[in-house]
């Protein structure tokens, strides 16, 4: 079958789909996108988190035809999305530049600081809380950190914990995770003022 | 009935080739002992960093690994007639197609067929595989496959495997050990003894035993075992794979492939957590057979289902102990028997028998001990390394039986071990003695010394008086309880873990490092065949080299065969032997360089050939200060470019009667303080805080050191209260190859998990730095078991804790 889907803003028109491949699947092996993970395929990981008309879901359990005319956005669209939440609605959420060049100056080493002002504040933030061991729990996190953030902007640790509580990580413990997040926050606020 | 999958479709977004460049990165600042961030962290947070799930050529097939569906039994027959003739196949593979005189693998003992030939010795044992041009394609066939199995009587434990007329699960063994062990269904056996336990029973005032049972742990990383494999014109193979040791898969792959090591060239693609459960071969052999019959790329990508059959676990283990004490708590002897279940195949279940014997007693002084240690061949999953790699097991019933000794003495349990515990200079059962800083105590009195969080945080104070948030409860936002029956406890636990490879393995890693000019600024690069997993190798390897030689922009290169083996990312070992290797290489890098420039210079300043000179800041420096050229000036278009290895001191076997000998190279030490929250009425346990205090000898990258205290301490956590692989012991089979059954924490099952380091230089080591990244995972699972006993006074001699053993149900 061939399916229209809108991915990170762009229209993409897939043919050959079978039935029973899920939007992971397409992503990941038909449109090149591998960005969302593959960790267990069975809804238990957020390994595979993306947004689909701006909610989060695991994309291993969506069925690709389910995704016909809507929109979804992945980790390799995060940046882009922030930086239009940001055009769409200034004053919300975070002003991306801002929070990019903060965190910059922040950063405890600036190997990335090149990069910086590409990375949404979330995935900025990640990086530089040591959030990121082996990363394939990170693509997940970082859209349902991001969505958490556009919805809730100052989120007490246990509204962190619970948004998160889909997605497993192996390496990290969640510590450096949740310092992430809150350090995400912060740096929004921050910005906002 | 749906349709059948259809080729995949190139569509114009899709990107050629394989991604071999998107795994590493460069950075530009932070020596040594500074937070510098991941060079791969910014791949990582984008999705562009190319994990081997991600590897991807135009023209691939998908490979499919058919796995046994019974433990034990004797294959009759296997018809692939209908599965050939699928459309969209393009190969069956049985071991009938294996190209070689060599039909078996293994890290130490190669018992492990590539196929199974003859016999299956385990559920989910690779049988048959399937090359397709669709992963759904490849399922299918695979599910035609007909196998006849005529099944055999099956080894589950101690009992089955030696008692009288037994089956054997591998008949004519002929591996070295076959020699010692007191029956062939024994793989290994390691007693240590020293001085006369016995006698040293009678001068005890208190003596408490304990039985102590382990459950099986899975590694659980995240990415699944996965890779790709391209056929090459010479007729060989190019495999990118995610691994924890290039060289030991390669020595293991070629072989069986029956080709020549340099014909199979690997690179590590990105790796998604390992663990220990990356040693062995999983879909690597399968990969390259399949690309090399149908002369395509071939991808294989396992599910979270059959990651739980591809890859070794923690082996369970059942543990008897005996530890004896005077009034005043003065240990006066120990005597323990571990009994490990290795599975199926050997793995690294020797090594990991040498480790549970040589660490039985932990960190504390004991002049008499009697220790057995075995490990089983039998039909249940094969075992083999995971993070602790038998010390785990070990310090799980020695802090019970702290515990318990306290108890009976009326001690606090951290005295009782501060009584007892080790220190520099102390002599291990093994009879080495411990010569670098082991503070015990110390760790102990740090966790101690934390404040408690503060009880009943589930309430919080509002405006009408007090709320609870259920979601701070055990049994968070199930809603089972607003705190009435939930009880609080403490325990404390602390562990001894070697760190490198021991017992005479030559132990040494490969550095290549490469000095130039590039626009006019010095770079240096680094290639090792490290696999970095997650842990952060390639961090701290670019530190080291701008530590080394003053400059601050390092690439690292990707792990790749081209380069000398780093050996295995395990066992705590790689910034210490592959760190040493690279800080051994630059300095040999830094002669040259400084060679050069007394070429170039010395004739135009006397400090050239009289003072001592460092590179710092892209310069050449004297001690003092005085600068005497920039590296650009110095190097100008010549590269220095010097590939060496480095080994750490030599360690020795340990006797196989007394198992005395010098077998570590260094230790590491890690105390744990565990307060959970008990509903005694549902028997579920929330962890509120897991705090830890480590000694590493010297924080390379504290950021990272803290990234691995705590995911090791939440390993244990894991271990405590929830992981355990359920084996049906009537059958053999898994119970709960799933993330939906095998449970691991999420972020509402872990506490805070505050990090106290010391850094007491281990002056052995390069820099004084002390692995770290296994000890946190041995204490806290005791420190979580303790602190359950502790609030519910429950005896809980077996991990995981379940609600069951709570409530007695
Ligand atoms: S891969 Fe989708 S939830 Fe795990
Ligand atoms: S960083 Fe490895 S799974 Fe989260």
């Amino acid at each position: 079958m061939r399916v229209n889907v809108t991915v990170n803003g762009r229209e993409q028109q897939v043919d050959d789909v079978w039935e029973g491949e899920s939007l992971l699947y397409v992503l990941r092996e038909r449109m090149g996108l591998p960005g969302s993970k593959n960790a267990c395929e069975q809804g238990e990981c957020g390994s595979c988190t993306v947004r689909l008309d701006g909610v989060p879901v695991c994309s291993c359990l969506v069925a690709a035809g389910q995704a016909e005319g809507r929109e979804v956005v992945t980790v390799e669209g995060l940046a882009d999305y922030a930086r239009h939440r940001e055009s769409a609605h200034p004053g919300a959420g975070c002003a991306t530049r801002s929070c990019a060049a903060g965190a910059t100056a922040g950063a405890p080493g600036d190997g990335q600081s090149a990069e910086a002002g590409e990375l949404s504040p979330v995935q900025q933030a990640f990086v530089d809380a040591g959030a990121v061991q082996c990363g394939f729990c990170t693509p997940g996190l970082l859209v349902a950190a991001d969505e958490l953030l556009e919805s809730h902007p100052s989120p007490s640790d246990q509204d962190i914990r619970e948004a998160l509580s889909g997605n497993l990580c192996r390496c990290t413990g969640y510590e450096k995770i949740l310092d992430a997040v809150r350090l995400a926050a912060a740096r929004q606020e921050e910005a906002a003022r | 009935m749906t349709t059948a999958p259809r080729p995949r479709a190139a569509t114009a977004s899709v990107p050629a080739g394989v991604p071999t460049t998107l795994t590493q990165g460069s950075g530009t600042s932070g020596g040594i002992g500074e937070s510098t961030l991941r060079p791969d962290g910014v791949l990582k947070v984008t999705g562009e960093f190319a994990y081997s799930s991600d590897m991807w050529h135009e023209d691939m097939l998908w490979g499919h690994t058919l796995r046994s569906t019974v433990a034990h039994a004797e294959i009759r027959s296997i018809d692939i007639g209908e599965a050939l003739a699928t459309p969209g196949v393009h190969a069956v593979l049985t071991y009938e197609d294996l190209p070689a005189a060599t039909k078996n693998y293994g890290l130490e003992i190669q018992d492990t067929p590539a196929l199974a030939h003859g016999k299956v010795r385990h559920h989910g044992e690779p049988v048959a595989l399937v090359a397709a041009d669709h992963p759904e394609t490849a399922r299918r066939a695979a599910a035609k496959i007909r196998i006849d199995y005529a099944e055999l009587p099956l080894v589950t434990d101690e009992a089955s495997a030696t008692a009288p007329g037994a089956v054997l699960v591998h008949e004519g063994r002929t591996d070295h050990h076959i020699a010692h062990v007191p029956h062939p269904n024994i793989v290994h056996r390691q007693p240590v003894v020293r001085g006369d336990a016995d006698a040293a029973a009678r001068r005890a005032d208190v003596v408490v035993t304990g039985d102590y049972v382990f459950g099986m742990q899975d590694q659980a990383f995240l990415g699944p075992e996965s890779g790709l494999a391209v056929p090459s014109e010479d007729g060989g193979v190019e495999l990118y794979v995610a691994t924890q040791w290039l060289h030991s898969d390669l020595r293991q792959i070629a072989p069986v492939l029956g080709l020549p090591e340099d014909k199979v060239r690997m690179t590590l693609s990105g790796v998604g957590g390992a663990f220990g459960g990356r040693e062995d071969l999983s879909m690597q052999i399968h990969a390259c057979l399949l690309a090399l019959r149908t002369g395509k790329p071939v991808k294989m990508v396992y599910n979270r289902f059959e990651s739980f059959f591809g890859h070794v676990h923690r082996h369970p283990a059942r543990l008897h102990y005996e530890h004896g004490a005077t009034k005043d708590g003065k240990l006066t002897h120990m005597k323990c028997r571990i009994v490990l279940d290795g599975g199926a195949y050997a793995s690294a279940s020797p090594a990991v028998v040498g480790n549970a014997a040589s660490l039985a007693v932990g960190p504390y002084a004991v002049d008499d001990v009697a220790i057995e240690a075995i490990a089983l061949y039998s039909n249940n999953p094969p075992c083999g390394a995971m993070r602790g790699f038998g010390a785990v097991q070990a310090c799980f019933a020695y802090e019970a039986q702290m515990d318990k000794l306290a108890a009976a003495l009326d001690m606090h349990p951290v005295e009782l071990r501060r009584l007892n515990a080790m220190e520099q200079g102390t002599l291990l059962p093994t009879g080495q003695r411990v010569d670098s800083p082991a503070p015990v105590a110390e760790l102990l009195r740090r966790v101690k010394a934390r404040p408690l969080p503060p009880e009943r945080q589930w309430l919080s104070a509002d405006a009408e008086g007090s709320s609870v948030d259920v979601r701070a409860l055990p049994g968070g936002l199930s809603n089972t309880t607003h705190g009435e029956g939930v009880v609080r406890g403490v325990g404390y636990a602390v562990g001894l873990k070697n760190v490198g490879f021991s017992e005479g393995f030559d132990d040494y890693s490969t550095a290549r490092v490469r000095m130039e000019v590039v626009g006019g600024e010095p770079v240096a690069t680094v290639h090792t065949a490290m696999a970095e997993v997650g842990q952060g190798g390639v961090t701290v390897h670019a530190q080291i080299a701008r530590t080394e030689l003053g400059v601050s922009q390092v690439t690292i290169q990707p792990a790749d065969t081209r380069v000398g083996s780093a050996g295995s990312t395990s066992a705590s070992r790689q910034t210490y032997v592959t760190g040493g290797a690279v800080k051994h290489s630059c300095e040999a890098v830094r002669e040259r360089v400084l060679e050069i420039g007394r070429r170039r210079f010395g004739t135009c300043h006397p400090a050239w050939a009289t003072a001592e000179l460092l590179l710092e800041g892209g310069k050449v420096v004297t001690d003092g200060g005085e600068v005497l050229a920039s590296l650009a000036e110095v190097l100008q278009d010549e590269a220095v470019d010097i590939e060496l290895e480095w080994r750490h001191r030599p360690t020795e076997p340990f006797d196989l009667r007394t198992g005395q000998g010098n077998g570590h190279v260094q230790y590491s030490f890690a105390a744990h303080r565990a307060v959970v929250e008990v509903d005694t009425e549902l028997g579920l346990v929330k962890v509120v805080e897991l705090a830890c205090a480590q000694d590493v000898g010297k924080a390379l990258n504290p950021l990272s050191v803290e990234g691995q205290i705590q995911g090791g301490t939440t390993q244990g956590l894991g271990i405590a209260v929830m992981e355990e692989i359920i084996v049906d012991p009537k059958t053999a089979k898994v119970r709960n190859p799933s993330f939906t059954d095998y449970l691991i924490p999420t972020i509402l099952d872990t506490p805070a998990i505050p990090v106290d380091v010391l850094e007491l230089a281990d002056d052995h080591a390069p820099y004084g730095l002390r692995g770290i990244g296994e000890a946190p995972t041995l204490s806290s699972t005791p420190a979580v078991l303790a602190a359950i006993r502790n609030a519910t006074g429950l005896e809980l001699d077996r991990t995981p804790v379940r609600p069951e053993h709570i409530t007695g149900a």
